[in-house]
């Protein structure tokens, strides 16, 4: 190989690698936003399938209220533990309750609630979804006439987007109640004033603000989790990798756009 | 019943089925290569070919499952591949297609799986669709399964539910994916005759894809074989025993092609 070729392959190599990394990226985010369109284009066509809707609520919301309750329960008074004794140091234990209450309305709730069930659904939908398109279930929805986005994606995505909030508000109540018993109950804190500062300072801006961030990532994590099942290629291995991409990706996405969301909210 | 309308056909429409010079690749590997076909209304035309030949690709073609880089699909006078969302909905509503492994839905039971399309499309009432259902299930001899899921069933009775759930809307044209591949003799031939009677008692076109040249000759009225993308050659099952080219002989016996014993 003369030096001119050499020169050219080590630099053609690592562009190579640039170029399919920045291509993988750019059919990520086309996937993405396709079955977002598609989601929104088929949400309010015949024929509504309320069972389907209904089923797929449950599954999010109810069945996850222990997973999220718990989340948050613990979260709070961890939050409540942390503060009373960093607080204590400048006499300031009375601020606890606000500090509890408004980091997690404002932030802890939805995006724990949301990583959450980024872990527990979004990896759910996009195993279901990898296995019915490797078993080619999903062709056999379009051979039937049926539009697997509109029968398969649209009450998942809904879903998941309407459940979020509500069970971002549990977490919201939870979360504040155990914050209140560990400081309370174990720290000594005087229950009436730490009530009084919980709410003191407590807008409804902050709590509403909250769950729109909840129902916003609730879109983020079901689109991503469907999409990546839909597209799933490669049999078993393939429905495995979709699984674990599909939650590391919802993690990533629902945390940087956490910031922008917050910059835009608040 | 009560079906949805479809699209009427067009009187000019000489074939059931036509498919004009169509190619499709693959991550630039082309798998058809201007293949052009015609089928006709109440005809079976079984398509054979070895592995990787494009059989799937040209079979998906046909229901619109996959689109191609070039050519047409025409259905009853009207042109599937650039028909619009809705039209080519109604289009797929003509057809019923059956795949390799059933494609039952894991989270329904047989009865829910071949009642689907009737509650997706129809109006039919709970008692009409028990009915049909059971009709279907009759029609492939599997009574009295409608409450198994189908990780219960082998692999020779979800192909059979599968072809219940395909004929439950009555369509026009019936597809089969491979029907035969994994299972043993027997449960194969059980499998080719109830192809045989579905097409007695049913007034409908059928295209099948296969690498099984008994079961190609027991259910065709016409054999076509695909080669690297190309239909080399078509004819009724007679004629295309005693078609003198060597690969078509060598498929028909069984044997390998001289390149691969060497």
């Amino acid at each position: 190989m003369s030096s001119s070729a050499r020169l050219l392959h080590s630099v053609r190599t690592p562009l190579e690698a640039v170029g399919l990394r920045t291509t993988a990226l750019f059919e990520e985010a086309g996937r993405f936003f396709f079955i977002l369109y598609q989601t929104g284009y088929w949400l309010l066509r015949r024929p509504f399938d309320g069972r389907q809707w209904l089923r797929q609520m449950v599954r999010v919301g109810v069945d996850s209220i222990p997973v999220v309750g718990l989340t948050a329960l613990f979260t709070g008074m961890v939050m409540a533990l942390q503060t009373y004794r960093g607080f204590e140091r400048f006499h300031a234990e009375a601020y606890v309750g606000s500090v509890v209450s408004l980091s997690l309305t404002r932030e802890l709730a939805p995006v724990l609630a949301a990583l959450m069930i980024a872990g527990r659904i979004g990896s759910s939908l996009a195993a279901e979804l990898g296995s019915m398109r490797v078993t080619e279930q999903i062709d056999a929805l379009y051979a039937m006439a049926t539009e697997p986005i509109h029968y398969l994606i649209v009450p998942r995505v809904a879903a998941t987007t309407l459940m979020l909030p509500p069970l971002v508000a549990c977490a919201d109540g939870l979360g504040i109640l155990g914050g209140y018993g560990v400081a309370v109950g174990l720290m000594g804190a005087n229950p009436v004033v730490y009530w009084e500062k919980t709410f003191q300072y407590l807008d409804l801006n902050d709590v509403f603000s909250g769950l729109i961030k909840a129902a916003a990532f609730g879109l983020i994590l079901s689109v991503t989790g469907c999409a990546k099942g839909f597209f799933t290629s490669g049999g078993a291995e393939g429905v495995g990798r979709s699984t674990t991409a599909a939650v590391v990706m919802a993690s990533l996405v629902i945390l940087i756009s956490d910031f922008f969301l917050t910059k835009l909210l608040f | 019943m009560n079906p949805s309308p479809t699209p009427a056909p067009s009187p000019a429409a000489p074939h059931k089925i036509a498919v004009v010079d169509l190619w499709k690749s693959f991550s630039g590997k082309p798998v058809l290569k201007g293949l052009t076909v015609e089928i006709s209304s109440g005809e079976s035309l079984v398509i054979v070919g070895g592995s990787g030949a494009g059989k799937s690709v040209f079979l998906k073609h046909l229901i619109g499952l996959i689109r191609p880089d070039r050519g047409r699909v025409i259905v009853d006078g009207q042109d599937l591949t650039s028909a619009d969302a809705a039209v080519g909905l109604e289009l797929r509503k003509k057809f019923g297609m059956s795949f390799q492994e059933g494609a039952l839905f894991d989270s329904l039971d047989v009865f829910e799986n071949i009642a689907f399309p009737l509650r997706r499309h129809t109006r039919m009432t709970a008692a009409e669709i028990a009915d049909r259902v059971r009709e279907c299930l009759e029609l492939v001899h599997l009574p009295g399964v409608e409450r198994k899921s189908p990780s219960e069933l082998s692999g020779g009775m979800r192909r059979r539910v599968g072809f219940a759930r395909a004929i439950a809307m009555k369509p026009e044209i019936l597809l089969f994916d491979e029907p035969n591949t994994g299972l043993d003799p027997i449960t194969s031939a059980v499998i080719d005759n109830v192809i045989v009677e579905m097409r007695e008692h049913l007034p409908v076109t059928m295209v099948t894809i296969t690498h099984d040249m008994k079961s190609a000759f027991r259910i065709a009225d016409r054999v076509a074989m695909l080669r690297e993308g190309v239909l080399i050659a078509t004819a009724p099952p007679d004629e295309f025993r005693r078609i003198p080219d060597p690969y078509i002989q060598k498929f028909i016996a069984g044997e390998p092609l001289e390149e691969e014993v060497a």
